[in-house]
């Protein structure tokens, strides 16, 4: 993989202050593989700059993102500071109102990422029916709003769709340690929102979730935080809830080679209608966050392999510093998930810090709700979590107790295409 | 029950065509002589007059039938302008009200009850008389008969609860409770449009306010499940929910009902089971909620039913709909039957977090379109 490349471009990689973005920007969740996508951390330093040329929506964080393309957004774009993520399961087992609801959400979905109101508005229609949007994003930017959709292993079992599942879905294993509460895992189908404004992503899930009743219903929804500052030039790489910078390297938006070799499901990889589409994991990481902060900051930075101040890898001086996985503690976290412990292995990043409050017992319902987008789940997270859930020191202080995975079809082409259209217009 | 809500029923009451005001005294000079006579008996209602002009209306009435009766002044709707309840055999009254220009009709109801014998009734005069739509009075009218009925039908009930309770018979108490309830469940935004006779009788031990005594179905849930024992204080409640369960059942009648507010009392029924139900506080002692949830969902359906050829006729795509969902929902609500013969469901408390999600999935899949049937209504 790019191990070479990046171990050139290093160098340089000090050089400038890359921006926010460049940096972090892809690389927002990274926790439990908080090194997986290292391989491309230095090589978003050379491109840092060209990040915030190349895509001046980062810098503006009320602008709107486009919502058609070959893929879909929300993947590729630059992370927003919010998340609100929603699993439905379908309610219906007619095949056309499924499919026309999918119509109606990218109907809605269109007008939402321009930072418009759905149908006919929030007021100002009959008084005698209720508004068709649910109001409190009136007067909200776009905030770089972009909304995803997937779909489940579950959602292939119905609608005669059983044929057209991709190989490349495969349903996770129990890793050791997983906890997994079912009220929090899979979903027949699920929406990604992100935007700068917490309100505006969570409005765009609450108005779907309405257009949907009846047809689906929201199993389980998750809000993330996690990004606190617009797009600055020189901004640091954010820091996790263990107070660790996490995502110093991962895919960048820009970077097309390497979206194209790990994250884009090419021609020929099959099925078709999955061509342009990515497969995301997602998985509820709780921290055990008070042990952890009553771990001594030696072993909290054994455990990751960096140091807590700069993030430098061991024995490095600077975050960005090409790791030398040897000098880390055999379990660290960073030299197990790095690609070039696992052959290359490299997925991108998208996941969020999340605390719930508390849980009952005065310890804070928190961690990290991680979001991996890949080529291929078994040659992406699977290898990559078979190996941490065994080895990682990390574990000790997390538990993994979410989980689902979904197809992320290809992107929604022009005004008269529709979200799933490659896989539901084929056979009926 | 829902404490300190806003009452759909009354807040629409605008909408509805407000054809006839009571107690207005600028045209007084109507005398005696202007009086239309109602000759009552035990199967007919003859009038003198079949117009007059508005303004305030008198009728001599007198009751030839050997029954006591009730004769109202009835707006297309069959809400009543005025009445006069037990005329006994034999007696005259003298009923009077003010009504301004449109149709009406004078019903006798013999023994008090029923449909009753009718008589036509114009007003004349000018003003200006809201366009009335006769396939949405009929629809209105045709609510009314059933919340009155259901109104009748619930008191007999409710004594029965509430002899068990005097009996001291914990047990028939027990099994009376949710079956007392149903009639009212139905109906419950009637009954809360009212404003006073809910919080008397369907108040949850939340929904107290500071001074407030506790009364009514709740406060005896509670004694009959938690507490187990029926005291004089029980059997107190006991007598007050019954005399406040006979001022609603009165009043029904009088209810302002609009054909928008029919069609959002069935959502309000909806959010009943929404807020109330599905999560189980509505009956928590007993956890008779189901029940409830099952009255909740039929008085919502025959509210739509009853609007449904409007509708149809505005958004066929709307009723199709609900036609489904509530196919749905009884459905849903069937696996739960305490066996297949009676119309009693298993406790709440054996209802999963699973069930309960799918229930309430079921639910706001029915009162997301149904929120759309008052403007299908009206369009």
């Amino acid at each position: 993989m790019t191990d070479t490349q990046d171990a050139t471009t290093a160098k340089s990689g000090d050089a400038k202050a890359p921006s926010r973005r460049s940096l972090i920007g892809w690389g927002g969740a990274g926790l439990a593989l908080g090194a997986a996508a290292a391989g491309g951390g230095v090589a978003m330093s050379r491109v840092g700059n060209s990040i915030d040329g190349a895509a001046p929506a980062a810098a503006d964080t009320g602008a709107a993102v486009a919502f058609h393309g070959a893929s879909q957004a929300g993947i590729a774009t630059p992370v927003q500071d919010r998340l609100h993520f929603a699993a439905f399961d379908v309610q219906t087992d007619d095949r056309a109102e499924f499919v026309q609801m999918l119509k109606d959400w990218t109907a809605a979905a269109r007008r939402m990422t321009a930072g418009k109101a759905v149908g006919d508005g929030a007021y100002g229609g009959l008084a005698e029916a209720p508004p068709d949007d649910t109001g409190e994003a009136l007067g909200l930017k776009p905030s770089r709003l972009t909304l995803t959709i997937g779909f489940g292993p579950s959602l292939f079992e119905k609608f005669g769709l059983k044929g057209q599942r991709p190989a490349a879905l495969v349903d996770l294993p129990q890793f050791p340690g997983d906890n997994l509460d079912k009220t929090r895992t899979g979903g027949d189908l699920c929406i990604q929102a992100c935007a700068d404004d917490p309100q505006v992503a969570v409005h765009a899930i609450r108005n779907l979730a309405r257009i949907g009743f009846g047809t689906v219903n929201i199993r389980w929804s998750q809000l993330g935080f996690g990004k606190t500052s617009s797009t600055t030039p020189g901004a640091q790489t954010p820091r996790n809830l263990m107070g660790f910078k996490d995502g110093t390297r991962n895919i960048a938006g820009t970077e097309t080679d390497r979206l194209k070799k790990f994250v884009w499901v090419g021609e020929g990889d099959g099925p078709d209608w999955m061509t342009g589409g990515s497969y995301l994991v997602a998985r509820r990481i709780r921290m055990h966050i008070e042990t952890w902060d009553r771990t001594s900051l030696q072993e909290q930075e054994d455990v990751f392999g960096r140091d807590k101040g700069e993030g430098a890898p061991v024995g490095k001086a600077k975050e960005h510093d090409k790791p030398f996985l040897k000098a880390m503690k055999p379990d660290a976290h960073v030299r197990l998930a790095h690609p070039d412990s696992n052959g290359g292995v490299t997925i991108l990043r998208r996941g969020y810090s999340f605390t719930d409050g508390t849980d009952g017992l005065g310890r804070l319902d928190a961690g990290l709700f991680f979001l991996a987008y890949q080529r291929d789940i078994r040659k992406g997270f699977l290898p990559l979590q078979r190996k941490l859930s065994a080895h990682d020191a990390l574990n000790e202080y997390i538990q993994h107790v979410g989980s689902a995975v979904f197809a992320v079809p290809p992107g929604v082409r022009d005004k008269d295409d529709w979200w799933g259209s490659t896989l539901f217009s084929k056979e009926a | 029950m829902r404490a300190a809500r806003l009452s759909v029923v009354t807040a629409v009451a605008t909408a509805a065509a407000l054809t006839a005001v009571t107690g207005c005294t600028e045209k007084s000079k109507a005398d005696g002589d202007a009086a239309i006579k109602v000759t009552a008996a035990d199967a007919k209602c003859d009038t003198s007059a079949k117009s007059v002009p508005a303004g305030q209306v008198s009728l001599s009435i007198e009751n030839k039938g050997s029954k006591a009766t009730e004769v109202e002044i009835l707006f297309p709707d069959d809400r009543i302008v005025s009445e006069k309840e037990n005329i006994g055999p034999g007696t005259k009254y003298q009923l009077t009200a003010e009504v301004k220009a449109g149709s009406y009709e004078i019903a006798c109801r013999p023994g008090m009850k029923g449909h009753g014998v009718r008589q036509k009734l114009t007003v004349t005069g000018s003003g200006a008389v809201a366009k009335r739509d006769p396939q949405l009075d009929k629809a209105v009218a045709a609510y009314r008969a059933y919340a009155q009925d259901q109104a009748d039908r619930t008191i007999p009930k409710v004594e029965t609860f509430t002899n068990a309770i005097k009996a001291g018979n914990l047990k028939a108490a027990q099994d009376a409770y949710a079956p007392s309830r149903v009639g009212w469940e139905r109906t419950e935004p009637i009954a809360e449009s009212f404003g006073d006779i809910d919080p008397k009788t369907d108040t949850r031990a939340d929904g107290l306010e500071k001074g407030q005594k506790w009364t009514g179905w709740h406060a005896l849930e509670k004694a009959l499940w938690q507490d187990k024992k029926i005291g004089a204080a029980q059997k107190t409640l006991a007598d007050q929910l019954v005399t406040d369960l006979k001022d609603w059942q009165k009043r029904v009648g009088k209810a302002e009902i609009t054909p928008t507010s029919m069609a959002n009392g069935a959502k309000e029924l909806l959010d009943e089971v929404a807020t109330g139900k599905v999560t189980g506080e509505e009956d928590r002692y007993s956890h008779t909620d189901l029940s409830d949830f099952k009255a909740n969902v039929e008085g919502a359906q025959q509210a739509y039913e009853l609007l449904k050829p409007v509708a149809q006729k505005n958004d066929k795509a709307l009723t199709t709909e609900l036609d489904k969902q509530f196919a749905a929902i009884t459905t849903q609500l069937d696996k739960y039957r305490s066996d297949k013969t009676s119309d009693g469901f298993v406790s709440y408390a054996t209802v999963t977090k699973a069930q309960r999600k799918e229930l309430s999935d079921a639910v706001n899949a029915l009162a997301e379109p149904l929120s759309k049937l008052a403007a299908a209504v009206v369009k």
